[in-house]
């Protein structure tokens, strides 16, 4: 068991990495925004939040008015204000980051956020009860998003979630660095106060069928996210660690996490670094990343890929591990080959070839890999029409059966996947939904 | 200049109110200060030891007592016993004292104005500065009263009657004085406009302007920019109170370097090159010029598509200016699919903004609104009209300036459109 010291060490290694907005920052921060008409920043937003509106609103004191616009659009807008890439969304799209610096969006947002839910305030109420009921599969942002609105409109949501806690990502993905799960764990709690019934340790196709939810259920939204992460075929795969598992501990129960002090991260994505960022934080006194391309391949945000450097991480291109040594169980190093670049392959990107007679050995007490997520295992076994291994969905959200509505991770097929699109995908899902509910009658 | 000296006062706390706007600190102060509330005698030998420490510097004194012609002949003796350069008369404050008569009550009443003058004349020895106040409908009118009673100059403006706010959590009124409030004198950046119509008007008056008495202008002034303007419009020596109570007398300094290097940029060698200079160009709205014409243009390289313009003048004025998406169509505005996002798609399908100019009046409000400098500017075009003046024309076609129907002929032989 770890002791109350070490304890204290690592929330503080892992805690929020932005302090809140004073008021008065927030003030003159909200001040500078020139409130664009038709403004770009709100295109950007994939749920497209009245920006301007929601700053001025911030401006004038007008806090609970401020909060109100950012959750009619985006009922997580507490998780969103604080994970979204901002740089690549509203804040990149900011007319003032040509010359001057963007207004800092989502720190604002968390500003008006945090007003309401440290107040408690419910700024919705269920809707009147339209005796209609929808069963939601996956708690994650675009379930809970799914069933607020559809909540909002009066529906009986039944919410099902195989894990014990429900939030997806928010609650077990997203290091705390970024969202402690507090914060998810409290707009859980504000879709329940819509009339959402939530059911925990609930899994569609373990403990019940699509077939049941079709007799009892008048639509259905499939908002599962994505599965482990694949495996990577080598000798010694055994002894690596998956990256998820590793951030999921670090999030949940950061006390026992091991951390080597040697680590090696295999991956160069956003979770990737995630890994990367808690070896470092946690006490690893080296941290190294290996990737089969180059810097300019990585699909980690450019901004994420400045602040590892910052943390102190090393980089290994062009590098492909092959096998993991071990001795009496414990690891010691990760066997490697120099790849060089080809032609482009599917992904568009020039292809890793393998550099013959290149081994070289990475010394490593701990490997971790990071190398995305499998795609959606339902989609198969529930017979729906896929694209790329993702679940296909017409524009309504709906899939290829009647009633079956999918949205978030499942279903991204083209451009990255986010919790603030996923968060979209719910809400315009239940739109679709309750029109299907209403017309329907 | 010395703060008001005279009659016994005392003063309330919480005596200063303030305007913040948008982030910017005290855009504007109200205070209910008084006169000087420390006795007269010590006000006077302070005035006399300073005088002694700094003989090079001049110090005037403001002086305010009753109206009795004893008072004030009593209070000019004294000041002038101080060594004092100057004296000014304060016939502005509009709180406080002017309840009790003074201030304010004598400035509003030329005849006031010129009596007090008068009795302050009859025993002065060193020159005399009457100071206005704005809390008036014509600025004229005591300024020429002080020049009929023989004043050496004229200042202004003294305050403005204000009321700065009222607290939304307490509902007191702003600044609290043991639960009331009320009018205060108004100062600071948000009054330079009134002061500088003022300031004008007497440059313009036949009596004032015509008399030559210099003026010394005052009224939200804060850069050497505004300290210029104040010039411009005729003011030949230049006062400051809020600025510095704001950021301590070390703003005087770029007050003075500020102001001369633009002096040296323009070639102007003395300050009295510059008093009056723009004065000729104020005017009646009577004579100026109907045919100028000028339309506005937007430099779409430094164009950041705020569209701040576009809502400016679609909901407030005369709706001719389009966002244009890449392909040249005419769009409205969100016409973008909800279903894109990203800040390439978000600024790559961002549509531009023209003006249709043809359709312009020429209102200005676009130039106004863009946050960014030089971006869009007013283009003078010739309007094929000769010049002519509202005045001109209600003297050669009266019936055009009267009747609508002859209006509208008059527009059309003339070519003048409005959308
Ligand atoms: C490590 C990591 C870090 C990330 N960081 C960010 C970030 O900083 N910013 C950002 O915008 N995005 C980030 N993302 C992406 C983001 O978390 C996801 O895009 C988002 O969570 C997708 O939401 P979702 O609801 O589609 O899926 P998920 O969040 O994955 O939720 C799916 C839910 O469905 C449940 N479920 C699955 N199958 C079943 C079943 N059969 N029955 C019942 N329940 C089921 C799961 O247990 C889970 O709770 C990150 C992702 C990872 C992996
Ligand atoms: C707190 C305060 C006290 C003032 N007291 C006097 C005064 O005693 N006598 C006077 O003639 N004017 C007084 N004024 C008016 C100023 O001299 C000046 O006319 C007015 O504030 C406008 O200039 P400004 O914008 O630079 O402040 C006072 C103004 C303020 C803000
Ligand atoms: S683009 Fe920037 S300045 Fe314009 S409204 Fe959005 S945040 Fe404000
Ligand atoms: S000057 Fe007035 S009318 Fe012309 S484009 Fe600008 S706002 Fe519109
Ligand atoms: S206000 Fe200026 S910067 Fe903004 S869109 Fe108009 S011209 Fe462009």
């Amino acid at each position: 068991m770890a002791d109350i010291e070490q304890r204290t060490a690592r929330a503080d290694a892992l805690g929020e990495l932005l302090p809140p907005m004073t008021r008065n920052e927030a003030a003159v921060e909200a001040a500078r925004c020139l409130m664009c008409y038709d403004a770009p920043c709100t295109h950007a937003c994939p749920t497209h939040i009245d920006i301007p509106k929601f700053i001025k609103k911030i401006a004038t004191e007008n806090l609970r008015g401020s909060a109100r616009t950012i959750l009619e659009s985006n009922l997580l807008g507490a998780t969103c204000a604080r994970v979204c890439p901002v740089q690549e969304l509203c804040e990149g799209a900011c007319v003032l980051g040509t010359e001057h610096k963007p207004i800092a969006i989502g720190r604002l947002q968390r500003h008006a956020m945090d007003f309401v839910y440290a107040k408690g305030t419910d700024l919705f109420q269920p809707g009147e009860a339209t005796g209609k009921k929808v069963a939601i599969i996956g708690a994650g942002p675009a379930g809970l998003s799914c069933a607020g609105e559809l909540a909002k409109r009066g529906h009986s949501v039944t919410l099902f979630e195989k894990r014990d806690l429900a939030g997806g990502l928010s609650t077990y993905g997203i290091i705390g660095l970024r969202e402690p799960a507090e914060v998810a764990r409290a707009e859980v709690a504000m879709v329940e106060r819509l009339g959402v019934k939530l059911e925990t340790g609930k899994e569609l196709g373990t403990d019940f069928t699509l077939a049941d939810l079709q007799a009892n259920f008048g639509a259905v939204f499939l908002g599962v996210g994505l599965g482990a992460t694949p495996g990577l075929g080598i000798p010694g795969e055994e002894y690596i660690i998956d990256g998820l598992e590793y951030i999921e501990q670090s999030k949940l129960d950061a006390p026992n996490l091991v951390i080597g002090r040697n680590v090696v991260v295999i991956g160069a994505g956003n979770t990737a670094i995630d890994c990367a960022t808690i070896a470092k934080r946690l006490g690893a006194s080296q941290v190294t990343m290996v990737y089969r391309r180059t810097e300019k391949e990585m699909t980690a945000y450019a901004h994420e890929y400045d602040f590892i450097k910052r943390e102190g991480v090393s980089f290994c291109f062009l590098t492909q591990p092959v096998r993991v040594h071990a001795e009496n169980g414990m690891v010691n190093s990760l066997e490697c080959l120099r790849m060089s670049l080809g032609p482009a392959d599917a992904s568009g990107r020039p292809s890793p070839q393998p550099v013959a007679g290149s081994e070289f050995f990475l010394p490593a007490d701990q490997v971790v890999k990071a190398i995305g997520q499998q795609k959606p295992s339902l989609a198969s076994r529930l017979k729906l029409k896929t694209e790329k291994g993702f679940i296909q969905v017409n524009s309504n959200f709906e899939t290829s059966l009647p009633g079956i509505y999918a949205g978030g991770d499942c279903i991204r097929a083209r451009g990255a996947a986010s919790t603030v699109r996923a968060v979209q995908d719910g809400k315009l899902a239940g739109h679709s939904i309750h029109e299907r509910l209403v017309e329907h009658g | 200049m010395w703060k008001t000296i005279g009659a016994p006062v005392l003063n309330v706390s919480n005596r200063y109110g303030a305007w913040h706007y948008g982030g910017q600190k005290m855009v504007a102060i109200n205070n209910v200060e008084l006169i000087s509330d420390r006795p007269l005698e010590v006000n006077l030998r302070e005035i006399a030891e300073v005088k002694r420490a700094w003989p090079d510097r001049a110090v005037v004194v403001s002086a305010m007592v009753e109206s009795k012609p004893e008072t004030w002949h009593d209070i000019i003796r004294r000041i002038q016993d101080t060594g004092a350069d100057g004296i000014e008369l304060n016939y502005g404050c509009p709180h406080g004292m002017s309840e009790r008569g003074m201030g304010s009550a004598v400035g509003q009443v030329p005849e006031y104005c010129e009596q007090i003058t008068r009795w302050v004349m009859e025993v002065a020895k060193i020159p005399v500065i009457v100071k206005l106040t704005p809390n008036i409908s014509d600025i004229a009118m005591p300024a020429r009263a002080a020049v009929a009673a023989g004043a050496n100059a004229v200042s202004l403006i003294n305050t403005l009657n204000s009321i700065i706010g009222v607290d939304l959590d307490t509902l007191e009124i702003t600044p609290n004085i043991g639960g009331k409030g009320g009018h205060g004198g108004y100062a600071g950046p948000a009054v330079k406009p009134i002061a500088l119509n003022m300031l004008a008007a007497l440059g313009k008056d036949s009596v004032v302007g015509g008399s030559k008495l210099p003026i010394s202008g005052m009224g939200g002034i804060s850069t050497w920019r505004d300290a210029a303007e104040f010039l411009l419009l005729g003011a030949s020596t230049l006062q400051v109170c809020t600025a510095v109570m704001h950021y301590g007398f070390r703003i005087v300094e770029d007050l003075c370097d500020g102001l001369s290097n633009w002096m040296d940029e323009k070639g102007f060698t003395r300050v009295s090159d510059v008093v009056g200079r723009s004065l000729h160009r104020v005017s009646d709205f009577n004579h100026l010029d109907l045919s100028f014409r000028a339309v506005a243009r937007i430099d779409q390289q430094k164009c950041i598509r705020c569209n701040l313009c576009y809502v400016a003048c679609n909901d407030t004025a005369h709706q001719c200016i389009d966002l244009i998406a890449k392909d040249g169509r005419v769009v409205q505005p969100q016409s973008y699919d909800i279903q894109t996002n990203g800040k390439e798609e978000a600024v790559n399908s961002r549509p531009s903004v023209y003006v249709r100019e043809e359709d312009c009046v020429g209102c200005r409000l676009c130039y106004n609104v863009c946050p960014v400098e030089d971006c869009i500017r007013m283009i003078e075009e010739p309007s094929g009209r000769p010049p002519v003046t509202w005045g001109q024309l209600s003297e050669s076609q009266r019936e055009v300036t009267e009747d609508w129907e002859k209006m509208q002929e008059y527009r059309q032989k003339m070519g003048i459109h409005i959308h």
